[in-house]
């Protein structure tokens, strides 16, 4: 599976075009996590407990993005977009979309 | 007696802010120079490897591989420069302070890109996003700020 935001895939030609294919994943950080990140936060710098969160769940959209692509009998994704939307107290959201296509090799 | 124990409770209340804020300039300050002398060095090191938000390619050489490439960092300000972006409330203008941490978020999150895909030659359409992150204790909580990159990573054939 090719992945790519740009609107074609350089170097291939899209054949068929499948439509929207989505994925979706809303996440909550834990206490733990919160506490280590107070403590970080008197010094500054990168909260790494923070970035592997969004990252997981980052992963975890795009693994059912993915999944459906596949189902729909895709070999590439175009035009990829990620958003991240608070949708509860401590609660994110992340949204992965793009167009399923199929391209020759 | 009890003048010996609201001594000691001003000192606590009074006390603790100057002393996160002592902590927070002399570490913070260390941390973020050297934070940014390793951004410096690997952007050495990907000198010739540019990443640019248009999305066209070089027309006369053949593309080997196409990827995206996500990267993102979560970054927050030291105790000292969220008074001092306070303080920047009152009068306006510049608030250097948070200018550098994006400086250094953006430069990083776009070094990871690079970094997961060390043999491309180039990353096309290159987006950043930043969004902030708000914390359980509402508003006033973390003043960190997350900083998302993403983008194609292409490898040219080898001439």
């Amino acid at each position: 599976m090719i992945l790519t935001n740009t609107e074609t895939i350089p170097g291939k030609t899209i054949v068929e075009h499948y439509g929207l294919v989505s994925g979706n994943t809303v996440r909550a950080k834990n206490v733990g996590r919160d506490i280590a990140a107070s403590f970080k936060n008197l010094v500054g710098g990168e909260l790494k407990g923070y970035t592997e969160l969004l990252e997981d769940a980052r992963k975890e959209a795009t693994n059912r993005m993915l999944e459906q692509a596949t189902s729909l009998g895709a070999n590439a994704i175009v035009n990829i977009r990620y958003s991240t939307s608070a949708v509860a107290q401590g609660a994110a959201e992340l949204y992965v979309y793009g167009t399923a296509v199929l391209v020759n090799e | 007696m009890e003048e010996h124990y609201n001594l000691i409770f001003m000192i606590v209340i009074y006390g603790m802010p100057v002393f996160l804020a002592i902590m927070g300039f002399v570490i913070g300050g260390i941390l973020e120079r050297s934070h940014f002398n390793s951004i410096r060095e690997r952007e050495q090191k990907f000198e010739n490897y540019p990443a640019v938000p248009t999305s066209s390619i070089d027309p006369d050489r053949t593309v080997a591989t196409a990827n995206l490439s996500a990267a993102s960092v979560v970054v927050s300000l030291d105790y000292f420069k969220r008074i001092l972006a306070a303080f920047r409330n009152v009068f306006g203008g510049r608030v250097r302070s948070y200018e550098s941490l994006l400086d250094r978020a953006k430069r990083e999150a776009i070094l990871r890109m690079k970094e997961q895909y060390p043999h491309a030659n180039i990353i096309v359409n290159l987006r950043i996003n930043t969004s902030r992150i708000g914390s359980t204790q509402g508003n006033k909580g973390l003043g960190a700020v997350e900083v998302l990159a993403i983008g194609t990573a292409v490898r040219y054939e080898s001439q």
